[in-house]
């Protein structure tokens, strides 16, 4: 029709890029990935209390495959590391990772030489997370603030090179979702 | 099997049975908490992120002794005190923190700090959002730990306001020694037993 050649540059290619956005963030299926007592509020978060299905992610996968975000719970020792990298690296693009905790954002209490001190050395990190652990109300916020990241992203290395600097402003959740 | 022979089971019962037990369950009260649209209250003594109080004049309670950096078990504290001089005044008294940061990424949130700090200068709010995407950023510092003026509160620095000394912001007893004022005798005899501390408790009250 030639319709799309006529509208200005940005409102249809926006649009589609939104609609992506909304679908990936919509349905974030998670890795099981818990390594040590992060892992319980993890399934605390995906129990019925809290119920990660209102968000799309009670679904935990544990092929990494058919997953979108790597939620990090725990401290990561150091011969854990090459199976985080190969479980990460197995993971189709796009994909996500949130350090739950303060050991896998920084090591933590545990300064030592057996502990990776933050997985960001390994892998690169979305979202950090504090708390030891972090209430499930802390993880939800986080994931939520994944949301807000996921929803600003560029669809496609043109549209990138096009608005290059897109900044998300983090909002606690209880703020952004205040009825 | 023979015991089993009593279950209806394979019958149409059997299956009612079965299914209704599934039913019910849709009329039971529902558990979830609607967490980001409806924001249950933490518990009043929740760990959650510090706050660097001040005096009712607004200066800093905070001494720069570092007690809190030493009794972190995960490092996260780091101080740096500072000495106070006439023209330019952040607490009461000789020092105060010059350098104040908590890596989140670090603390645990147990709580040793709050019990360490002798002026009860470092305490934890109920707040826990605090997920963000990068490091540095959740290395809090001085400024985005004080807690907000309220009130008749004054930016520091500034001289003290509610006395001449600082002995003035913790002990502030009045008629001490003077005889047949029970409580003050019951003070003064706690004092001279637990010395440090019951002074800092006067000091809480009088805050």
């Amino acid at each position: 029709m030639g319709l799309e050649e006529k509208l200005p540059d940005g409102i249809l290619l926006t649009s589609v890029e939104k609609l992506v956005n909304w679908s990936r963030k919509s349905s974030l299926w998670p890795v099981t990935f818990g390594l040590a007592c992060c892992a319980i509020e993890m399934m605390t978060f995906g129990a019925p209390r809290y119920d990660s299905g209102r968000f799309g992610m009670e679904v935990f996968r544990p092929s990494p495959r058919q997953a979108d975000l790597m939620i990090v719970a725990g401290r990561v020792s150091q011969k854990m590391a090459p199976v985080v990298r190969q479980i990460y690296d197995q993971m189709a693009e796009p994909r996500w990772v949130l350090a739950m905790g303060v050991c896998a954002s920084s090591g933590g209490m545990f300064n030592n030489y057996a502990v990776v001190q933050g997985v960001d050395h390994i892998i690169p990190v979305d979202m950090y997370l504090p708390g030891c652990p972090p209430r499930p109300e802390m993880l939800i916020d986080a994931v939520l603030k994944i949301h807000a990241k996921i929803m600003n992203e560029p669809l496609g290395p043109r549209r990138k090179a096009s608005a290059p600097d897109r900044q998300v402003e983090l909002i606690p959740s209880s703020v952004r979702y205040a009825k | 099997m023979a015991e089993y022979d009593d279950e209806p089971t394979g019958s149409a019962l059997g299956f009612a049975k079965g299914f209704g037990l599934t039913f019910s369950n849709m009329f039971r009260h529902v558990a979830t908490e609607q967490y980001p649209f409806d924001v249950k209250k933490t518990a009043p003594r929740y760990h959650g992120r510090h706050v660097l109080n001040r005096h009712p004049d607004g200066l800093e309670k905070c001494v720069g002794c570092e007690l809190c950096a030493w009794a972190c078990p995960a490092d996260a504290i780091y101080v740096e005190g500072g000495d106070n001089t006439e023209e330019e005044r952040y607490s009461p008294g000789e020092r105060y923190g010059k350098v104040y940061q908590i890596n989140y990424l670090r603390c645990i949130f147990c709580g040793l700090c709050i019990e360490a700090c002798p002026t009860r200068s470092l305490t934890m709010s109920n707040e826990y959002e605090l997920a963000l995407d990068n490091r540095q950023d959740l290395i809090f510092t001085k400024e985005q730990l004080m807690a907000p003026l309220l009130p008749g509160m004054e930016a520091t620095p500034h001289p003290m306001r509610l006395g001449d000394t600082d002995t003035d912001y913790y002990v502030r007893e009045k008629g001490l020694g003077e005889v047949g004022d029970i409580q003050s005798t019951a003070n003064a005899a706690a004092k001279t037993h637990s010395g440090r501390a019951q002074a800092i408790e006067v000091g809480r009250h009088h805050a």
